[in-house]
This record gives structure tokens, C-alpha cells and sequence, in this order.
């Protein structure tokens, strides 16, 4: 129920945009993180709403953290 | 993006289970996690099987599972009347309150629609001016901001909810102070707290002495949530830390935070399986009472609080079982004749469990 997807922004119209989701497109509803993202942004869609951006640098960082760590 | 490959990368995921597994010191660590989505990893991936001294535990992380029987019986029962449509989000359309689900009620005639989200009802409202459209309004903090943001979007007088949102921490909170199982460490839900952020389980972790970590829903977000858990048990670090990075920020998603402070207010909510959960529901501000359909309709439901006999997903819920330790699950109880709310819902525990086993890793 609480599962979301990630999803890019391809076109911001107000409160709406046109997200690709692996190759399909649909509408998703940007409310609740519009001033927070631009067009070719990472989001997070819940039941057709965008509820977090992602941050697409920052899993890397932990991945490589863990790698490095283990590693040693 | 390729965080996905990334993040099950095996041969990584193997190194992190034998972390946890050199840093096991005592035969047992019971972690719970609160979250369907989490159950599907786990179970999904068989994580279980890769750390066999970590007790991972599902606790109450399914809306649909603990979605009072009552306001379903309200739901049937609306969609029962003339002119009334109720939409739900389709995990729900199977579950039954008292006797009934929404799926029975259109089987009896009822105006039932499955929608993908909130919007898709108050759309269904615009275009249906003579209908009355009542959405079963369910889900946790994940959920609850695209129904504010819904309710502060001016939508048509035929528009209504049921609503039914659930908070998380308090429900932690509730099973710690509860005390029937042991709870070593808490997975903290990622989704859920891409909107409430690291701040409301700060006060929890501290008071209740017990560490938790905010994980995302890869194989290996999972499996390095655990490391940094069973690593801050052995340290006595009773804090919050955030694994789940690139969704999660400190403060969390706050124009959501605000969506919902001005349309709900917090109040005791019932879960199923649970009981009365202090400061665990929203219920909509008095302002915004013409959408809410208790107030709209003049409609009464008996409160009526039991599983069906002799389902245990109350203890599932709980913590206190695994589901293959219900007598019924598998023999009686299956996704096809399912007979509690856990084996129902897509996140349920029993249902994931009966589809994925997840006793080996994969
Ligand atoms: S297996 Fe079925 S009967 Fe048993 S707890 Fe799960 S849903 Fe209830």
C-alpha cells in the first residue's frame, strides 16, 4: 500500500506533469514537491502523487561506503 | 537510474549478511519492521534465511490489514444506497469488515470503482454531478498528504471521504509500550518517512531505549539497515539513522507535513487486530467536516471489531507470530480463499508469505 515508484519528470504543467515510468508515461500530480523539481528530476510516485525527489547521488554514496567498508 | 542494479548486487549483499552474521554476539536480535513493502523484500529475496540469529519481524506495516472492520461496514453499506459510488484503492476492494467487502457489495448490486489514486475520485465526482462519490480514504503518512492536498483543492460538493489514515510512530510506540514481544531494534518505514522524515521516531528511540534505522526497499537497503542496527544494539545507540538517504530527508517531504496539519487533526484510531492506538488516526478539521461521509450520510454501523474465528492475524500484526504459525495458514487460509485481512491484502503478511516462502536467498 505504501509501495512508490521512481519516476522522471519529462513535461511540468502547474500542478501536473508527464512522468516516465521505464518507458511508460502518465500523469502524476507534482502538489506536494512542486517547488522542489524540474523537468528530467528523479521523483518517488505514491498512488499517482510525486512524494519525495530523489536523490539520485546520495545511494551511491552508500553503496560505495558499505563496498569500501567491506572490502577492507 | 540505475540505483536498482545496483542495489541487488548479490555478491554485496552476501558480504553484508556475513557483517551482520560476525556481529551477531548473542543468539538472537529481534528486529521489527513496519512496513508491507519491507515483508516483500524480505520475504521476496529470502533475506531471513541469510541471517539466521536476526529475528526479522512484521508488525502492524499493512493499512488494509488494520483498516477498521466499521468503516468498512460503512462503505458497503454507502455503496449500497442510491446514487452513491464508492471508490477505493483496489488492495482494499477484497478485505471485509463485519461480513461484507466492497467487492461482496458489488456483487449484490453496490456502485464499487477500484481507482489508482485520490484524484481519479474527485475526477469521478466532476463528471458525475448527480452521483455522491465517497472515497475510502486509507493508507498511512505516505498516503494522508494526497488526500489533504485533494480536500485544499476545492473539490465538487459530491465529493467525500471515509476517512481512515493511520499514523506509524505512534503505533511503534503503542507495541514497545505493549511489551508482548521484545523488539531489539525497529526498521523504520521508508516511504512513510520520506513525508515524516527522522524527527517523530527521534523521541521514541530515545524514551524507549531502542535503536532504529530508516530503510529503503532493495534487497540490499534492507541488509544494510540491519547491519547498522544490530551494530548500534551492540553499541547501546539509541538513536535514528537514515539508510534510505536519497528519498529521506531530515525534515521530510514538509509541504506534505503542512497539506496534512491543516486539513486533519490527530485523534485515538482503532487498528484491527490491535485495538485503540492513542494519537494514531486523522480525522478532517472541523472546516473541512462536509467531506467527510459520516457527517454527510446519515448512516449507522455497528461496531462489530473481531477477525474471522480462528485467524491469528491480530498476533501477526503484533509481532508475536510469524504467519506460518496460524494453524489455519495454508490448510484453511489462502489467497484464494483467504480468510483473515493478512492473507487478503498484497501486503499483508500471510499473503506474502504464502506467494514468496523466502526461506532461501535469492
Ligand atoms: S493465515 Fe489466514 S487465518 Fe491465519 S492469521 Fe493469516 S490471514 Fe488470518
Amino acid at each position: 500500500m505504501c509501495l512508490a515508484v521512481p519516476a522522471k519528470i519529462l513535461i511540468i504543467h502547474n500542478d501536473k506533469a508527464i512522468a516516465d515510468f521505464g518507458g511508460v508515461q502518465r500523469e502524476i500530480i507534482i502538489t506536494l514537491v512542486k517547488n522542489d523539481v524540474k523537468e528530467n528530476d528523479y521523483v518517488l510516485v505514491h498512488a499517482g502523487f510525486a512524494i519525495q525527489k530523489i536523490d539520485e547521488h546520495s545511494f551511491k554514496d552508500i553503496v560505495n561506503t558499505w563496498r569500501t567498508l567491506l572490502e577492507h | 537510474m540505475n540505483s536498482h542494479n545496483i542495489l541487488r548486487d548479490k555478491s554485496l549483499a552476501l558480504k553484508v549478511a556475513k557483517y551482520i552474521n560476525e556481529r551477531c554476539s548473542r543468539d538472537k536480535y529481534t528486529i521489527m519492521h513496519v512496513c508491507g513493502t519491507h515483508e516483500y523484500t524480505i520475504t521476496h529475496f529470502g533475506i531471513r534465511s541469510l541471517i539466521p540469529k536476526v529475528d526479522l519481524r512484521a508488525g502492524p506495516g499493512c493499512p488494509v490489514c488494520v483498516a477498521s472492520p466499521v468503516n468498512i461496514d460503512l462503505a458497503v453499506k454507502l455503496s449500497l444506497m442510491d446514487n452513491v459510488l464508492v471508490t477505493t484503492f483496489g488492495d482494499m476492494f477484497k478485505v471485509r469488515g463485519s461480513k461484507f467487502s466492497l467487492m461482496d457489495s458489488k456483487g449484490m448490486g453496490g456502485r464499487v470503482s477500484i481507482v489508482y489514486s485520490i484524484h481519479d475520485a474527485v475526477e469521478l465526482a466532476r463528471r458525475n454531478p448527480d452521483l455522491e462519490v465517497v472515497h475510502f480514504a486509507i493508507g498511512f503518512e505516505t498516503t494522508a498528504p494526497s488526500t489533504a492536498a485533494m480536500i485544499l483543492s476545492n473539490p465538487p460538493e459530491n465529493f467525500s471521504i471515509i476517512p481512515t489514515h493511520l499514523l506509524i510512530p505512534p503505533a511503534m510506540l503503542h507495541l514497545l509500550n505493549l511489551g508482548e514481544v521484545r523488539i531489539d531494534g525497529f526498521i523504520c518505514p521508508g516511504h512513510v518517512s520520506t513525508i515524516i522524515g527522522v524527527k517523530p521516531y527521534l523521541g521514541i528511540a530515545c524514551s524507549k531505549r531502542v535503536p532504529m534505522v530508516i530503510a529503503g526497499f532493495e534487497p540490499l537497503d534492507v541488509l544494510i539497515g540491519v547491519a547498522m542496527l544490530i551494530d548500534m544494539i551492540n553499541n547501546g545507540e539509541c538513536t535514528v539513522k537514515n539508510e534510505y538517504t536519497r528519498a529521506v530527508r531530515f525534515e521530510g517531504n514538509v509541504k506534505a507535513l503542512e497539506f496534512m496539519d491543516k486539513v486533519f487533526k490527530v485523534s485515538d484510531a482503532y487498528w484491527r487486530g490491535i485495538g485503540f492506538i492513542p494519537n494514531s488516526g486523522l480525522e478532517l478539521r472541523d472546516e473541512f467536516s462536509m467531506f467527510d461521509a459520516r457527517v454527510k450520510f446519515d448512516v449507522n454501523v455497528e461496531a462489530d471489531y473481531n477477525m474471522p474465528p480462528g485467524c491469528r492475524c491480530g498476533d501477526v500484526l503484533r509481532g508475536l507470530i510469524m504467519p506460518w504459525e496460524c494453524p489455519l495458514f495454508a490448510k484453511v487460509c489462502t489467497p484464494e480463499n483467504p480468510v483473515g485481512p493478512c492473507m487478503v491484502s498484497f501486503e499483508g503478511s500471510c499473503s506474502i508469505a504464502y506467494k514468496y516462502g523466502g526461506f532461501t536467498f535469492h
